[in-house]
Order: structure tokens, then C-alpha cells, then sequence
């Protein structure tokens, strides 16, 4: 939240309900969200994030609004202020605290989720613009006794020290095979690009990238 | 049985779990995202903090008004952290925290406070070499005497600077006492305390002679060599970059007790920290911590942050306050690594035996200034020496601990300066190395066959070259480097419960800092006890649990492993004695093996645990296993080796790691898997520090360029090449018992990729990190070779 967007002042009555996302006090996450972050981040579908851009019209805020997420298939429901990002809702109003908060800037993945099952960095979306898109976070995919061939891979290969970065690589992975279910290390290279991790888990990860393609094969 | 060989480690073939490769016991904890950090604690009713930083690198603060943001709803309490008249020496520094209901709140409250600052001169520049620096005339500090001491320094000559220039400290009792304890001579201590005391003087230059030591005869070493090598070598500040920033949530139970939770590598040290700073009994401290999100030396101390977190719960009615840094402040404020840079010569016979070294270093690490970092490396014991560092006092961020303290820039500039030396003398660095290997103060048969094996996984009689003598656009090269540590094992406390339905429970104020070590514990505990790891539930993380150390110096597994150990055995020879007559045996006859108390000689006559622990009734067995304690279960020092194999682009100047390798010797293994998963990950730590990182300071405004992780860039997935470990085990290593990991691996990367960089293109680049604007610039200064090749 270093330059959280300053809350925009209440807009003039007569203002068109069109004005949307462009009004007063375009913040940086606005900015992300409508040029499309890809060149940072290869995974992230930015097609699917202008669409989003359009979709919104009237105008929200600023106080707090209505917002409605599906999360893991569950509905949830909370009162937030539009600038509040679905990385903050989803870690400070539902307690969904697997994706991180590091870099915040759409720089280092630690806060991928799926959203219409595509990696997304969830510090640069906002929760408004997130509802009627469906979110999947790490709880999502498995849980401890019930672990996704992801988990398992990256608890077998030791893909993890501190574990900080581990739910995003998780997410990031399952979305990149669920793409290249037969990867090659090129492949793997620029596939989990956009994450990064300062322990140094990459040998693990790298072999867990390959046991979960074994694994998760025609699943 | 009074007798401490019942608790040395079990021989290899009687180990069931030590030295196996098991999975982290918190790893599906992690991959699910259930694995709770303190950032991710969310506490009833909890509060956001948003602090106001400063924008210069050396003000005085004015004024302070933070009266519009007190009425600002949502706004439950302001915190002046520091006030009209404080002095700040680096930009980024704490100035006001505010407390409100959520960050949106916190930040709009933020903007409405309004500070004054009388802007300083400020001073950042530590790459320019010192000029004019001043001749040091003033009392002694405590720092100058330790320098002195850690350089050897001749005892005459200790004694005649204290009774010329006095001291500025008191030598009290205690510290006598502790100097007594690291063998520092009776005279020397006696000096001290009869040494006049002086007031420090002022200070008028950022730069400060920290050391001056000489051996031998230099001048006559350089004079006769028959081989002199010069260079230049170096390697910027870089910053920790905790994946999980710094901070705590702190919260008031009553008016005078705290509960914090706190991402902290010293979770039994801390309450002391807080009750001096909130003037509380230490008792009436809680501190908690799950999991800690990366810490590499930076967070073992409550920090300012901690303080002024429980002191704004406290005017919020004592509600929990959260403050986690900002990525910004983390990487200005939150910690980072000394600076580096020297002019180094060396003298050598024709055959490649060293015979004289002399550097001029100078470093900065922040306001402090900083000290020299151990030169010439390993290979100590260079006949003929003159080395003066000077610290360079800056106003960036403090230092704090970066794994393997001084250690990783004194490798990069020795092994730097004897692979340049080796280039000179049309030598293979590995064969210089190897020939001087007697120069090392110890473990000079490990390094050899350590450097062996690594030749051979890296291919170096096959791959390696002379110097430049690659044609084609992308040169390929090898570098090597040597390191060493310490280790040994931190104080701890292990508590060990049996119970009668047969479960077991282990307490240790301990933390895992992703290295293993809840894992570690489990598997000493389960081996001794003859149980699988998932029979015994293990607790760390709190400081109502025994206390144990901070996780610095690769200690912890030391510590935790021997006082497990003495617990663990103490616990089983307590049930033996309990169940001996069911067996009809002497307690000193039964084994713990397999789930089963049994008689060591008649097998089959055995009890399952679940019923040996059924006769202990209703009265468990507890007991506090220590260390250090009983029996020799732990040693200091151990070597590695680092090979690099480097691609270099001549015409775009960047660098490609085709392959690392890394041997390393740690004693005992305790969890092969996570072992080897410390070092692997020091190589790309060592990866992104020798290509990537630098913490670049704006001369002219005096603040961190780069404070984000665009720019303050770590190794990708695709950036660190194929990477080979390989441990040294079995005999003359396991018997040392387990030694640390967390800094040993981390050393040596910087030196071996310089190295091959060198090797591959024929010319130093001499500071790191090795961006292609470097590499392009010492390929341009070798005459045009880029245009050439």
C-alpha cells in the first residue's frame, strides 16, 4: 500500500455514469489493469483484464460498495471501498491468506490466484472488478490430507524453504500445465518466470514442475 | 549409566530417520497456503499501521502536526515516533505511525499529517576510494580494540595504542570476564582497564581507518617475488529482501501485558527486547510466530518498528496494531549487506606459491561505518601481509547480518585477486589453489578432496581454458572459489514429554526459518526413540516454550539437534528403567527400535512403545534435554568449494549460468533433503548477488533508486543454470556431529562466477553485480575485444 490510490473526491452530480474507471484520480492499479500487464508477467491473460475494463460503467465509491466474489465455489460477501484490491480482500476480509502481499506491484507473483481459471496477479486487480469471476486460491486446489498432485509435487521435491513464495509458484504451476501438460525445461523457464523466490527453491521447483506433469497427465 | 557416550549419535547403521531424505513435516502446510505467517495473522478488532517516513537521507525534524489526522474518522490513535529535533540519518527512516481500521483509512490519514525537515548534507558515496583519510588519534572504541583482536593484531602493539590514544568505553567486570572467556591475554585486559578514558571525539570525516595489520616482511616479499598480480575488486551494498517484510502485531492484554506477534529468527530473545523498551517485567511478554517469511540475519531484534507498534496498541486502547513494512522501507531500512572494495596485490614464486598480499579496502555499512571483512580468505596464513581497511559512514540504511557476515566480499576479493594472479602466472586457478592449500589454518585435506570432487562434476580438466583464448561471440568459462564458517550449536532447551497412552510431545522456543528445522528436531527425537516422525507432535515458535537461540550463524541445528538428543535419550532410559522388570532385563540391556522396547540381545522380547508407556501410569515422563550438555555432540568449522560454469554474450555484455556446482562438508547430516535444499538455494542466492543486486543510492537526493523488485532484481527461475550439490558424508564427518548450513554455501558464488566471467572473456570485470554494462565496459577497456572477437 505504498501508493495506495488517494480516495477520489466525490464526484459532481452531473457527471456522465460513463465516466467509470478513467474519473478523477486514475490510480496506478487502474493503469496496470487497463494497458494489460503482460510484458511482466507472462502468464497473466491481460485480454481477460481489458474485457474487465469495459465491463465496469457505473461508478462505485468512494466509499464503501457492495462487493460480491466467488471464491473457491463459495459465495462471499463484503462492504469495501473500490480501491480495495482483491489481494487485500481476500487476505484482510476473508482470511484467505495463502496468496502474499511482497512486491505489491504485479512484480514478483507471490499473489497469483486463478481468476476464470487464468493466473492473475491479484495485487493488481481490484475486488470490484473481480465479481462475476470466478477466484481460485492455493486453499482452493487441496488441503493438507487432500493435496492437489501440485502440493504433493512440491512436498516430495522440497520446492519450498521459508515457503513465503510457495502459493503463487502453486497456483502459477498448476495454471502452466494446465496449458503444457508436457513441458520442457525452456518451457518451465518462462512459464513460471513472473515468480520469484529468495530462499533459491528453483532445483525443487523445477523437479516438482515435472512430477506434477507425470502426475496430473490426462487428469 | 553416568557415562556421556550414551548420547553420542548412533552409528550409520543403526540410524532409522538421521541422514535420510525426508519431506519438511510443514510442507503440505505451505503448499496449501494454511501455514500462518505474521503477516498473516488477522487479530479481533485488529488495527492497520501506516507510518510516515522520511523523504531525506539527513534532516532534522522540524515540526511535526498530526492534528487533522487525529480527527479523521476511522483514526484510532497517532504515534509521533520521533519529534521535533530528532536528527535522521537515512531516508526511509520512521517519523509518525498511525493506527485506523483499515489501510485505506491509514493511508488517507497519512497524507493529512504534515512534517517540517531541516535538510542535512548527506554522504552515500561508498564506490569512490578514500582520499584524505584521517590519521586516527582519538580514544580507542570498543569496536577498534575487537578489530584489533579479530586481526591478530600483536599483543605489544594492542597495548601500546590503548595506553597512547586511552579508551572511550568502560571495561566493566562482566565484560573482563568475557574477554577472559575468548582467550584475549591477561595484559591485554589488564591495558584496558588501567587505560585513561577519553570522550570520543567529533566526528568531521565519513571516512574512519579501521584496521591496519602487518605480518611478516611484505616490502621484501614484493621485492623479490618473481610474479606480482594487481586488481581491483568489489561488490556493492545489497539489501535482505524478505519475501515477508518486516514487523508485528502488537496488542495489550492488560495495561502492562503484551502479546506480539513477530516475524523474527529470535523468538525466545525477544521478550527481553520489548520489556526493556516498554519498561514491562520480561515475564509479562508474550511472543509468538508460526512461520517466518525469510529473515538471512535481518530480523533479530524487536527493531524500532517493534517498539513504536506496541506503544501505538497501547494509545489504541491496547487493540492489536498491525505494522508489516512496505516493500519500499523494506528495502531502504530493513537491513542490508556491507559494501566491499579493495586494491589488492600478490606476490608468488614462478611455481605458483604465494608469497605476499596487500590490500587497501574500504566498505561502507551504513551510519556505522563497518568492518573489514576477512582478507586474504581461507588461505590465512600468506607468509607476508599489509592490509588497511578504511569504513566508509554513509547515510544509507543500516547493516545488519547477511548470511555469512564479511565472509562472501573477503571471497570474492581474495579468490578474485589469486584467480588473477593464476591468469599471470598461465596457471589453472585450481592448481594454484590446490598447491597453496597449506596456507588455509585448517581442513586443508577436506578443501582437496572437496576441490576434486567439484573438478570432476563441473568437468574442469576438460572444460577449463586459458584465460581469453575463446573466439565466437559467446566465450564460455570457469571460476572456483572456497569457503568456510564456524558453526557449532546456540544455547537451547529442549523439553521432552512421554505420556502413558504412549504420545509425545517436544517443546523448544525455537523457529524454522525454512531450513528445516521443525523437521530436524523430529527426526533426532524419533530417531533415538525408535518411533516414526509423525508419532511425536512437536511445538516451537512461542517464548512460554523452553527458550532456545536466535537462528544466526548457522547454529540452530547444532543447538537443537544436541539438546533433542540429550532429551530424547534421557526420556527413553527413563522408560527403560520402568519397564526392564516386564522384560525381564537391566534397563541398561533395552533398545528403542522400530516402535518396540526391546531386549538388545533377545529381540523378540519386546513391548510395543504403546504399551512399554501404558506402565508408566498416570505420571509422564518429562525432561529438559540442554545445550550445551553432557557427551560431544557437536564441532566448529567446515569447508565448501563453489565451481562456475558462465556464457558470456560479448556483443550484449549479459551473462548466462550454463552451471554451478557445490561441495560441502556440515558434520552429521541430519535430513539430507533439506541440507541439500540450504545449499542449493545458496547458490541462486549466490547467483542473484554475483548478476542482479545492488542497492543503488541517488548521490545527489541521498535515497535508494531501486526500492521495489522491478528494479532490485533476484534470480528468476530461468537465470540460475543447472545446479549440482554434493555432501561430504561418512566418516571424518559424521562423527563431528551436525554443524549449520545457513551461511557456509552462501559464500562462495560471487567469487566463482566472477572467475569464470574472467575466464571467459579474458579480463576482470572488477565490481559486481556483473551487469552487462560492466561486462561491456571491461571488455571495451581490454581494446575493443567485443569488436574483435
Amino acid at each position: 500500500m505504498d501508493d495506495l490510490p488517494e480516495k477520489p473526491e466525490k464526484p459532481a452530480k452531473s457527471k456522465s455514469k460513463k465516466s467509470s474507471s478513467s474519473g478523477p484520480g486514475v490510480s496506478r492499479r487502474d493503469f496496470l489493469k487497463i494497458s494489460g500487464v503482460s510484458a511482466a508477467m507472462p502468464l497473466v491473460s491481460h485480454v481477460g483484464a481489458l474485457a474487465m475494463a469495459e465491463e465496469h460503467q457505473g461508478l462505485q465509491g468512494p466509499g464503501k460498495v457492495p462487493v460480491a466474489l466467488t471464491v473457491n465455489g463459495k459465495k462471499l460477501n463484503a462492504q469495501l471501498e473500490p480501491r480495495v484490491t482483491l489481494l487485500d480482500a481476500l487476505r484482510d476480509q476473508f482470511d484467505l491468506t495463502g496468496a502474499k502481499r511482497v512486491c505489491d506491484r504485479g512484480t514478483c507473483g507471490a499473489c497469483t490466484v486463478l481468476m476464470d481459471d487464468k493466473p492473475v496477479y491479484s495485487c493488481s486487480i481490484l475486488a470490484i472488478d473481480a465479481q462475476n469471476h470466478p477466484i481460485t486460491t492455493v486453499e482452493g486446489l487441496g488441503e493438507p490430507g487432500k493435496l492437489h498432485p501440485v502440493q504433493q509435487a512440491f512436498v516430495d521435491n522440497d520446492a519450498q524453504q521459508c515457503g513465503f513464495c510457495t502459493p503463487g509458484f502453486v497456483v502459477a504451476t498448476k495454471a502452466f500445465l494446465d496449458r503444457n501438460p508436457h513441458p520442457t525445461p525452456e518451457q518451465i523457464k518462462h512459464g513460471l518466470g513472473g515468480n520469484f523466490c529468495r530462499c533459491g527453491t528453483y532445483a525443487g521447483i523445477r523437479a516438482a514442475v515435472m512430477q506434477a506433469a507425470k502426475n496430473t497427465k490426462g487428469a | 549409566m553416568a557415562d556421556d557416550s550414551k548420547y553420542a549419535w548412533p552409528p550409520a547403521e543403526k540410524r532409522s530417520l538421521i541422514g535420510k531424505r525426508i519431506s519438511r513435516v510443514d510442507g503440505p502446510d505451505k503448499v496449501s497456503g494454511r501455514a500462518k505467517y505474521t503477516y498473516d495473522v488477522h487479530r479481533p478488532g485488529m488495527l492497520f499501521g501506516k507510518v510516515i517516513r522520511s523523504p531525506h537521507a539527513h534532516a532534522k525534524v522540524v515540526s511535526v502536526d498530526t492534528s487533522a489526522a487525529e480527527k479523521m474518522p476511522g483514526v484510532a490513535a497517532v504515534h509521533v515516533i520521533q519529534g521535533p529535533g530528532t536528527e535522521i540519518q537515512w531516508a526511509g527512516d520512521d517519523i509518525v505511525v498511525i493506527a485506523a481500521v483499515d489501510e485505506p483509512t491509514a493511508a488517507d490519514a497519512a497524507r493529512a499529517v504534515k512534517i517540517e525537515y531541516q535538510p542535512l548534507p548527506h554522504f552515500v558515496n561508498d564506490f569512490t576510494e578514500p582520499k584524505g583519510v584521517p590519521e586516527n588519534t582519538g580514544p580507542l572504541g570498543l569496536r577498534d580494540v575487537a578489530q584489533m583482536l579479530n586481526n591478530d593484531t600483536d599483543e605489544k602493539e594492542i597495548i601500546s595504542a590503548v595506553q597512547k590514544r586511552g579508551i572511550s568505553f568502560k571495561v566493566s567486570p562482566e565484560m573482563a570476564q568475557r574477554m577472559k572467556d575468548n582467550e584475549v591475554p591477561d595484559t591485554v585486559i589488564k591495558a584496558l582497564q588501567d587505560a585513561p578514558q577519553k570522550e570520543a571525539q567529533p566526528v568531521t570525516s565519513p571516512y574512519k581507518k579501521e584496521s591496519e595489520v602487518l605480518k611478516g616482511d611484505p616490502d621484501t616479499a614484493f621485492k623479490e617475488a618473481e610474479v606480482v598480480s594487481e586488481g581491483t575488486y568489489g561488490c556493492p551494498v545489497i539489501t535482505h529482501c524478505c519475501l515477508e517484510s518486516h514487523g508485528s502485531i502488537a496488542e495489550w492484554t492488560d495495561s502492562d501485558h503484551l502479546f506480539a506477534h513477530h516475524s523474527t529468527q529470535n523468538v525466545s530473545g525477544l521478550a527481553g527486547q520489548y520489556a526493556q523498551a516498554l519498561k514491562i517485567p520480561e515475564a509479562n511478554v508474550h511472543v509468538h510466530q508460526d512461520h517466518i517469511g525469510g529473515g538471512f540475519g535481518s530480523k533479530f531484534g524487536i527493531d524500532r518498528w517493534g517498539r513504536y507498534t506496541a506503544e501505538v496498541s497501547k494509545k489504541a486502547g491496547g487493540k492489536p496494531v498491525r505494522v508489516m513494512l512496505e516493500r519500499a522501507p523494506e528495502l531502504e531500512v530493513a537491513g542490508c549487506r556491507p559494501s566491499a572494495f579493495a586494491r589488492v596485490k600478490v606476490a608468488a614464486k614462478k611455481d605458483g606459491t604465494i608469497t605476499g598480499w596487500q590490500s587497501e579496502s574500504w566498505g561502507t555499512g551504513g551510519p556505522g561505518g563497518g568492518g573489514a571483512p576477512p582478507m586474504p580468505y581461507v588461505l590465512t596464513n600468506i607468509p607476508n601481509q599489509r592490509k588497511q581497511h578504511t569504513a566508509v559512514a554513509t547515510n544509507i540504511g543500516p547493516a545488519r547480518a547477511w548470511r555469512a557476515p564479511n565472509h562472501p566480499q573477503g571471497c570474492l576479493i581474495t579468490l578474485a585477486a589469486l584467480e588473477d594472479a593464476a591468469a599471470r602466472l598461465n596457471m589453472d586457478p585450481l592448481d594454484l589453489v590446490l598447491k597453496n592449500l597449506n596456507l588455509a589454518t585448517a581442513r586443508s585435506e577436506v578443501y582437496h578432496d572437496e576441490l576434486l570432487i567439484a573438478a570432476d562434476l563441473i568437468e574442469w580438466k576438460k572444460r577449463w581454458h586459458p584465460r581469453g583464448q575463446q573466439s565466437g561471440p559467446n566465450p564460455r568459462g570457469l571460476g572456483l572459489a572456497i569457503h568456510t564458517w564456524g558453526g557449532r550449536g546456540h544455547d537451547s532447551n529442549c523439553e521432552l514429554t512421554i505420556n502413558s497412552d504412549g504420545s509425545v510431545n517436544i517443546r523448544i522456543g525455537s523457529q524454522d526459518l525454512g531450513t528445516g528445522t521443525r523437521t530436524c528436531i523430529l527426526i533426532v527425537a524419533g530417531d533415538t526413540l525408535g518411533l516414526p516422525i509423525d508419532k511425536i507432535n512437536l511445538k516451537i515458535g512461542d517464548n512460554q516454550y523452553p527458550p532456545d537461540g536466535g537462528s544466526g550463524g548457522s547454529t540452530t541445528i547444532g543447538g537443537v539437534s544436541s539438546s533433542t538428543r540429550r532429551a530424547a535419550i534421557d526420556a527413553r532410559d527413563q522408560l527403560f528403567t520402568k519397564v526392564a522388570s516386564a522384560l525381564n532385563a537391566k534397563p541398561e540391556d533395552l533398545e528403542a527400535v522400530n516402535g518396540t522396547v526391546r531386549v538388545k540381545s533377545a529381540p523378540s522380547r519386546s513391548l510395543s512403545w504403546k504399551d512399554a508407556c501404558a506402565r508408566l501410569g498416570t505420571q509422564p515422563i518429562q525432561v529438559v534435554g540442554k545445550n550445551p550438555g553432557p557427551g560431544d555432540l557437536i564441532s566448529s568449522g567446515v569447508g565448501g568449494v563453489v565451481m562456475a560454469d558462465v556464457s558470456v554474450d560479448t556483443e550484449t555484455g549479459i551473462v548466462k549460468m550454463n552451471k554451478m556446482v557445490c561441495v560441502q562438508d556440515c558434520g552429521l547430516i541430519i535430513n539430507m533433503k533439506t541440507a541439500e535444499s540450504q545449499v542449493y538455494g545458496a547458490l541462486i542466492m549466490g547467483v542473484a548477488s554475483a548478476l542482479y543486486e545492488e542497492k543503488i543510492m541517488d548521490v545527489n537526493l541521498g535515497t535508494m533508486l531501486n526500492p521495489n523488485m522491478d528494479f532490485y532484481r533476484l534470480a528468476g527461475i530461468g537465470d540460475v543454470g543447472e545446479l549440482v550439490v554434493h555432501m561430504m558424508t561418512g566418516k571424518g564427518y559424521d562423527e563431528r556431529g551436525p554443524i549449520g548450513l545457513g551461511e557456509p554455501p552462501t559464500v562462495g558464488p560471487m567469487a566463482a562466477i566472477s572467475n569464470a566471467v574472467a575466464n571467459a572473456i579474458g579480463v576482470r570485470v572488477p565490481f559486481l553485480p556483473l551487469t552487462p554494462d560492466r561486462v561491456l565496459a571491461a571488455l571495451n577497456s581490454k581494446g575493443g575485444s567485443n569488436a574483435t572477437v
